[in-house]
């Protein structure tokens, strides 16, 4: 009995009752929902282009954020050092072109899949070999400071994630909806063989995917990492972003940013509201409970495209 | 020269079906037999047996059931640890319940549990499919260790929240609990291993392993020649979960003891994952070679380094163990996706014309 | 020619099937019927919905309007496996083999719907389980025998050349010992060759088994000298439905062909 009253009635009454609270509990949820979203436009590039399922974009969330702060470290300053781990990613690009994905052209998803796994783990090794495993902390000059605004509590460093994030996400999405190369992009995610039977330059433009995906890691890296220090729960990120993608459909630019906000919002209320009467961290599995309801019922997300299946 | 089968003509199907219809290879597996049984025993110490074989086998079991369902069925599943894992505590949880009951039976009985709940957990499988699925079966993964977690009554509500193996004969002999020597153990590990991975190459090879694979390779293909998609992926769930479960018990009652939710997590299911996809997908003996892969590799580089004068720090080659697994996976995916067990068949076609050329 | 009774038995009818995808109508108002032991060839131009039909017909795509009465049962709708196991077998245009497994295999699949030992006794591989695999092989072997596939038994279909690709289709579908065959396209790609084996073999099954066939085919020759009966699709409609000779004589047909622009 009391296990019922504290699911179906007592949250919402909690609700009801402070609705300010319950106001900056979903703000929270937003701004990590943000950051989802950021890993989960990565996810989305590289499947729309090449119709890959980077299982290793939270190794390269990771290893980017690895990277700056060890540059950092070794006292170049913030600016040379972005732009320095941007050109490692660019070449990371271009590695995992040559060896990895020319050499599987047109094999089925879950060899891909897999093969990103791989990518996954030699990612974090080398990321770890060569700058240490240890938390760290990450620090580009991103104000952090809080304020209060009414009776809610804010932060800058939150909000400048979230205002990088919508710049960068309607940045991309303009890209990809109205430039040559972002139909490109479109066509080699449709079918490998027939865009490379029509003259686009397979390999330039998956080089370009990574890229560009690379570099949303590297923002995805320093957001996170200037909130919560650099550290192996990266990864653990990547595995998160599979539902946001599931809600919002693996092709949808839009779908990510949804995707993510609804799994970000939800995962904190659910847990401040509904997490005692469970035992707490529930947090844990909410996400992939609601991707599973979702591939049930609407397996496309919400924006994503419906496949039809033809002999 | 000597492994030619120039003359060995069958003259009936029957001889045709048979699993090692080479007579080299059946000379082959009795020999790997015997050292199993007989040899090894009278040679290894305890380190080996706890250290290297015992997990072994029972990583093995684990990679068999995988391969059932990722290798054999197509069904891409994350969620290996948790069916492990539901084995494990539902072999506690009878082993506390009826302290009488047989522990053979127990250990069948808590792979039909897994299998039960691998049936729920696969009915998404009708609708979702590839990496999709793969949520699915994280959903599973998470949702069941935190159960395990959080409500005390799986761990009986003791205090340190681990399950221990109470000790646990069987004929006389203490098989599980802390007076069962690490022989006893071994056996029971190998006989368990021999038996399933013989009923999963009989399953395989038969009807039902041709509709997975059916199902696998062209599921729309073979729903119209009649073979019911969501029942034989339930089936492939079913199976597959029930091995899980078994060498989730053995992981506890035979070889670690106790433990806590923390040793089924992700990484585990990764882990098996590695072992087929290294050892190779759609294939029992690759089951087993990929597990001996990944369970001596640690051993051989903590070992070996030192012994030719490079020492490594502990972290250092738990790095590079990540490296290698890594980088192992995407040499095989590229450029031989059905594994060792492949190259191992290669290997055997090379031995026919050893030593000639062609 | 072929054979056929005094009173030739209805074991397929279609009636008025229509079919659209969105706002594309890919068939529409579509009858015929189809006699036991007939060699029923579909021609038309491409896209005239000669495939949707056959899909129509083994329950892979559900028509919007229409029925399809099969062996006495009329229904509008049916799932795919449910098709096969009413003794619908088919092979498709774009060869739908499994690529994983082997010619033996492929074939054994054929077999699945006969097989019902259960799991325990399979993964003992004895008693009911070994004798029935044992026997399904020996039907399997006979199908091996009829199509001349001996050598390529144990190779992976993906490694087979096209030709012998559709040969284990077509095996496939005969290892299920159908009532009615559908065959998309049988002889597309085949050199002159491998289209009169093909066309051996597709009267043998009519012939020695009394197979109903139903087959999609370009090639009017091969149209011409095998079927008993036509039917011609175009851009989703009937056009004509007779004999090979009348057909072939009916000027809507000739210009559907010929390309006459449509008012």
């Amino acid at each position: 009995m009391e296990f019922l009253e504290s699911v179906f009635i007592l949250p919402f009454l909690d609700i009801a009752d402070s609705p300010v609270f319950f106001l900056e509990v979903v703000i929270g949820g937003v701004l990590s929902g943000v950051m989802y979203s950021l890993v989960a436009l990565g996810f989305v590039l590289i499947f729309k282009a090449s119709g890959v399922f980077n299982f290793a974009q939270g190794a390269m969330v990771l290893f980017s954020a690895l990277t700056l702060v060890g540059l950092m470290e070794q006292g170049v300053p913030v600016f040379l050092a972005i732009i320095l781990t941007t050109a490692l990613m660019v070449v990371l690009a271009i590695l995992i072109e040559h060896m990895m994905l020319r050499h599987l052209v047109n094999q089925e998803g879950i060899i891909l899949f897999m093969a990103t796994i791989g990518l996954n783990f030699i990612l974090e090794g080398v990321g770890q070999i060569a700058w240490g495993s240890d938390v760290k902390k990450l620090d580009i000059g991103l104000p952090d400071t809080s304020f209060e605004y009414g009776d809610m509590l804010f932060n800058t460093l939150d909000l400048s994630a979230a205002l990088i994030a919508a710049v960068m996400v309607t940045v991309l999405a303009l890209f990809f909806q109205y430039t040559g190369t972002g139909r490109a992009l479109r066509a080699v995610a449709d079918d490998h063989q027939a865009a490379l039977s029509v003259g686009i330059p397979l390999k330039t433009i998956w080089i370009i995917v990574w890229s560009v995906a690379g570099i949303v890691a590297l923002v995805a890296g320093i957001l996170w990492g200037t909130k919560a220090g650099v550290q192996f729960s990266l990864v653990l990120i990547a595995l998160k972003a599979l539902p946001v993608l599931i809600l919002g459909g693996f092709t949808s630019v839009p779908g990510a940013i949804i995707g993510g906000l609804i799994i970000g919002v939800g995962e904190k209320v659910v847990e401040v509201y509904w997490g005692p009467a469970f035992g707490g961290a529930i947090e844990g599995w909410f996400a992939y409970m609601l991707a599973l309801a979702f591939l049930m019922f609407r397996p496309q997300g919400l924006f994503g495209e419906k496949i039809i299946e033809r002999v | 020269m000597f492994y030619r089968e120039a003359g060995q003509f069958k003259t009936n199907y029957r001889s045709d079906q048979a699993i090692f219809p080479i007579i080299q290879d059946r000379w082959f597996i009795a020999l790997v037999l015997a050292v199993a049984f007989i040899v090894i025993p009278m040679f290894a110490n305890e380190y080996w047996f706890q250290a290297v074989l015992i997990p072994l086998f029972i990583y093995a079991i684990a990679a068999i059931g995988l391969n059932i369902l990722t290798g054999y069925a197509g069904q891409v599943s994350l969620g290996t640890g948790a069916f492990m894992a539901i084995g494990a505590y539902a072999t506690y949880k009878l082993c506390t319940a009826f302290p009488d009951l047989n522990i053979l039976i127990i250990f069948v009985v808590s792979g039909v549990f897994s299998a039960g709940v691998g049936i729920v957990f696969g009915i998404p499988s009708l609708r979702i499919k590839g990496f999709y699925l793969a949520v699915a079966t994280l959903a599973a993964q998470f949702f069941i260790l935190w159960l395990f977690n959080k409500v005390g009554w799986f761990y009986n509500n003791n205090p340190s929240g681990t399950i221990t193996a109470p000790p646990r004969e069987l004929f006389g002999i203490m098989i599980t609990g802390p007076e069962a020597k690490a022989m006893t153990r071994y056996y029971v590990c190998l006989i368990f291993l021999s038996v399933m991975a013989l009923a999963a190459k009989n399953l395989v090879r038969g009807r039902i392993g041709r509709s997975w694979m059916a199902i696998r390779d062209m599921d729309i293909a073979a729903e119209i020649i009649g073979i019911e998609p969501l029942k034989t992926k339930l089936m492939a769930f079913a199976i597959s979960s029930f091995y899980c479960g078994v060498a989730g018990a053995l992981f506890i009652f035979c070889w670690l003891g106790s433990a806590e939710t923390e040793a089924f997590d992700i990484f585990l299911s990764f882990q098996i994952l590695f072992m087929i996809i290294i050892g190779g997908l759609g294939s029992i003996m690759g089951s087993i070679l990929g597990a001996a892969f990944i369970t001596l590799l640690p051993i051989f580089l903590t070992n070996v380094p030192p012994m030719i004068g490079i020492p490594i720090a502990t972290d250092l080659s738990k790095h590079i163990e990540e490296i290698i697994f890594g980088v192992l996976i995407v040499f095989f995916l590229i450029v031989e996706p059905h594994g060792l067990a492949r190259l191992w068949q290669i290997a055997k076609e090379k031995l026919r014309q050893w030593p000639f050329p062609y | 020619m072929n054979a056929t009774s005094n009173a030739p038995e209805t074991l397929l009818k279609v009636e008025g099937i229509s079919l659209s995808f969105g706002g594309v109508k890919a068939l529409s108002n579509i009858s015929f019927d189809v006699r036991k032991g007939e060699i029923r060839a579909i021609i038309g131009p491409n896209g005239a919905g000669k495939s949707s039909m056959l899909n129509c017909i083994n329950g892979f795509y559900h028509p919007q309007e229409g029925q399809i009465t099969f062996k006495g049962e009329t229904r509008s709708q049916m799932q795919p496996h449910e098709a096969a196991k009413q003794g619908i077998a088919r092979t498709f245009q774009n060869i739908a083999l499994f690529k994983g497994m082997s010619t033996l295999d492929n074939i054994m699949t054929g077999r699945n719907l006969k097989m019902k030992t259960n799991f325990l006794w399979q993964a003992l591989h004895l008693g009911p389980a070994r004798r029935e695999e044992m026997e399904h092989r020996e039907a399997a072997e006979r199908v091996i025998d009829f199509l001349e596939i001996e050598q390529i038994r144990k190779t992976p279909v993906g490694r087979l050349p096209y030709g012998l690709q559709k040969r284990v289709e077509l095996g496939r579908a005969l290892a299920a010992e159908p009532d009615l065959l559908l065959l998309d396209e049988p002889m597309a790609g085949m050199n002159h060759e491998e289209k009169e084996d093909m066309c051996r073999y597709i009267l043998d099954v009519n012939d020695q088994l009394g197979t109903t066939i139903v087959l999609i085919e370009h090639d009017m020759s091969v149209v011409m000298d095998i079927s008993d009966r036509v039917v011609v699709l175009d851009y989703g409609r009937l056009l004509a439905d007779g004999t090979p000779d009348v057909v072939r004589a009916n000027q809507a047909v000739i210009n559907a062909y010929l390309g006459v622009t449509h008012e």
